[in-house]
């Protein structure tokens, strides 16, 4: 297995909710992924992020990793939940806050 | 660089049926936002049915598209939203 993709696989597992984006949380580097930290800070869960602008491989590998062609990607309990648009989506019906709540109240499953 | 019009044909190409608009939102080309419409999304979630998408789109989204905001609908949930 190739250097990147163990620093992907690290990050998932090691992120109950992992978010590879442009730039970190404070200075994010690109508005579609300063729009999905919002809507988790909006939620006020903890996450992980993993800056794929410092990590030129991760963010190379992480596009066919997903089969996802696109920055921002969030992961949550290991599962790939979607990029910006469908984390908006899915804030708005309210389906993001259960989905974050229901993987909070029990240990994920592996 | 890409003609929004062009964008569309290329999903509509690729997924037969579909009914497709797209909006160039900044007028740079490669700021785009789409709609589409396809009975190929029944039963499957947003995930699946945004990788419907981009997989017609193929080398467009990797080369020519910088952004697209997608939204992607069954025909029954396209006749609710009106």
């Amino acid at each position: 297995m190739s250097e990147a993709l163990e620093r992907i696989q690290s990050a998932i597992s090691g992120n109950r909710i992992c978010i590879f984006m442009k730039g970190n949380r404070n200075f994010p580097q690109c508005g579609f992924s300063a729009a999905t930290i919002q809507i988790f800070e909006e939620i006020g869960t903890p996450y992980g992020t993993v800056d794929v602008l410092s990590d030129p491989e991760v963010r190379d590998q992480i596009k066919a990793y997903s089969n996802w062609p696109t920055i921002p990607q969030v992961y949550i309990d290991g599962k790939f939940i979607g990029g910006c648009d469908i984390i908006r989506e899915l804030h708005e019906t309210g389906e993001l806050e259960t989905i974050v709540k229901s993987s909070s109240a029990q240990p994920a499953a592996r | 660089m890409m003609e929004a019009s062009v964008l569309q044909q290329i999903i509509e190409r690729g997924i037969p049926g579909a009914y497709v608009e797209v909006r160039d939102t900044t007028g740079g080309g490669d700021h785009f936002e789409a709609l589409v419409v396809s009975d190929k999304f029944e039963g499957k979630g947003l995930v699946e049915r945004h990788q419907v998408v981009y997989a017609a789109l193929g080398d467009a989204m990797r080369e020519a598209v910088h952004a697209l905001a997608l939204k992607t609908l069954t025909p029954a949930q396209h006749q609710n939203r009106r």
